[in-house]
């Protein structure tokens, strides 16, 4: 079997990246890559072969995260979503304003939405191999794709009212 | 087929197929129809095109993370290094919990005769799953100390457990659910005691087998309860109430604790209560 040092680092940089659009925040998004990287190494020759090694580790960080996220709310430590402000930038144009904050929107949107427009919108998942991640059958993903893109939308009218009161 | 100029019988457009198209991953006739179906429908159409601009503005935002150079501490090899330094033989460890694994399913160990148990409050399927919720809700969220006796000491920890509850008790296999048993701890349950068993998957996703003292309890059915995202299988048996708990869906908890109760039918030794 080829070297995991060899598999592994290649996806590094999209495991970053998924890291930090989910918890927002650089080092401790490189803690959530590093934890997942050691659970991969230590359950390396517990996979199964020919699985998609990929989806595999995507699971893993989805999981340390989810479990991450429900230790934080146990103590009180993060902002509901409702609460979170809604950043709200100038823009001239609708699509500039859109494009701006597409990623603040992402953050108003509950983690399974997030981790879907994330896995299919950036990291070019299957819709089947998010799927598998997500632990849900392919078509459900798709409504709930549908669902997660509705809400991207509505967020960001929402905003654009938002930012349409303060300038008033 | 005479379908008009323009309209092709074919199959209507679906939902997926717009979330294909926003993705860009339509191509050919589906392409055509859809666009084609997007131009008569033009408020579709600018709902699909602002998905489209959202999927791309976040992509855009992302990228330059993706193009960062990776820290030091994300090479594979420095955190292998880590790693051994922190643990020592990482492989041996695996190695060992298969063997206790294996020896365990080949052996078959039952814990020794026990005695009864101090007498507790009896107790409902609602009051196990909730002691199984936030036992679990406890526990599960644990990186350094989610099991109190880990599963390479297993006979110990089913021996402990057994005698700690008055009951035989088993760590149920549930390896062919793709659940590796993890350990177990002994926990308070109002005047008596309850076991957890914590398991995981290879992705990390944990569930707990949560075993409780209930003297005086009435033999029930399986009882399915959620509160937030965890959901509880519970049952009385015997005395004893019982519960499989984890995120998971409803079909995917059912077997598990379906096998779970066959499990520790077999270690009573006793008649199976009948089920209905």
């Amino acid at each position: 079997m080829a070297n995991p040092g060899a598999l592994l680092e290649p996806l590094i940089p999209s495991l970053r990246r998924y890291a930090y659009a989910l918890v927002r925040d650089h080092d401790a998004a490189d803690d959530l890559v590093q934890d997942t990287l050691e659970r991969a190494l230590s359950r390396w020759y517990l996979r199964r072969d020919g699985g998609d090694l990929r989806a595999w580790l995507f699971t893993i960080l989805r999981n340390l995260h989810i479990n991450a996220y429900r230790r934080g709310k146990r103590q009180g430590a993060h902002v509901p979503f409702d609460m979170a402000p809604m950043p709200g930038t100038p823009a001239t144009q609708e699509a500039a304003l859109e494009t701006r904050d597409a990623l603040a929107a992402l953050d108003q949107l509950p983690e399974e939405q997030k981790s879907l427009l994330l896995l299919v919108g950036v990291e070019d998942f299957s819709y089947e191999a998010a799927a598998r991640v997500l632990g849900l059958p392919v078509g459900t993903v798709m409504s709930r794709l549908s669902r997660a893109r509705q809400r991207m939308r509505t967020v960001l009218e929402m905003g654009r009212a938002t930012l349409l009161r303060r300038v008033k | 087929m005479n379908a008009p100029p323009g309209f092709p019988a074919a199959m209507p457009i679906g939902e997926d197929e717009l979330q294909a198209y926003v993705d860009r991953r339509l191509s050919g006739e589906r392409l055509a129809l859809v666009e084609a179906h997007l131009a008569a429908h033009p408020d579709l159409g600018q709902q699909v095109a602002a998905d489209r601009r959202l999927r791309d503005a976040l992509r855009g935002q992302l990228e330059a993370k993706a193009n960062e150079p990776v820290p030091a501490r994300l090479r594979i090899a420095n955190i292998r290094a880590g790693k051994r330094a922190r643990l020592g033989g990482s492989l041996l460890r695996i190695a060992a919990v298969v063997a206790i694994f294996v020896a365990g399913a080949g052996g078959g160990w039952y814990a020794a005769t026990l005695q009864n148990p101090a007498s507790t409050r009896a107790a409902s399927t609602a009051t196990v799953a909730q002691g199984a919720t936030a036992a679990y809700r406890t526990f599960v969220v644990e990186v350094a100390h989610p099991v109190e006796v880990d599963a390479r000491q297993e006979a110990h920890l089913v021996q402990w457990l057994s005698r700690r509850l008055g009951r035989p008790l088993v760590a149920p296999d549930l390896a062919k659910f793709g659940y590796r048993l993890m350990g177990g701890r002994l926990l308070p349950a109002d005047s008596g005691q309850a076991a957890q068993f914590m398991y995981d998957d290879q992705s990390g996703k944990r569930i707990t087998v949560y075993v409780r003292q209930a003297e005086g309890g009435n033999e029930t059915a399986f009882r399915f309860r959620r509160e937030g995202d965890t959901s509880s299988f519970a049952w009385i048996d015997q005395g004893f109430g019982f519960a499989v708990t984890g995120m998971a869906a409803r079909e995917e908890l059912l077997p598990i604790a379906e096998a779970v109760y066959r499990g520790f039918e077999r270690v009573e030794e006793t008649p199976a209560p009948r089920r209905n």
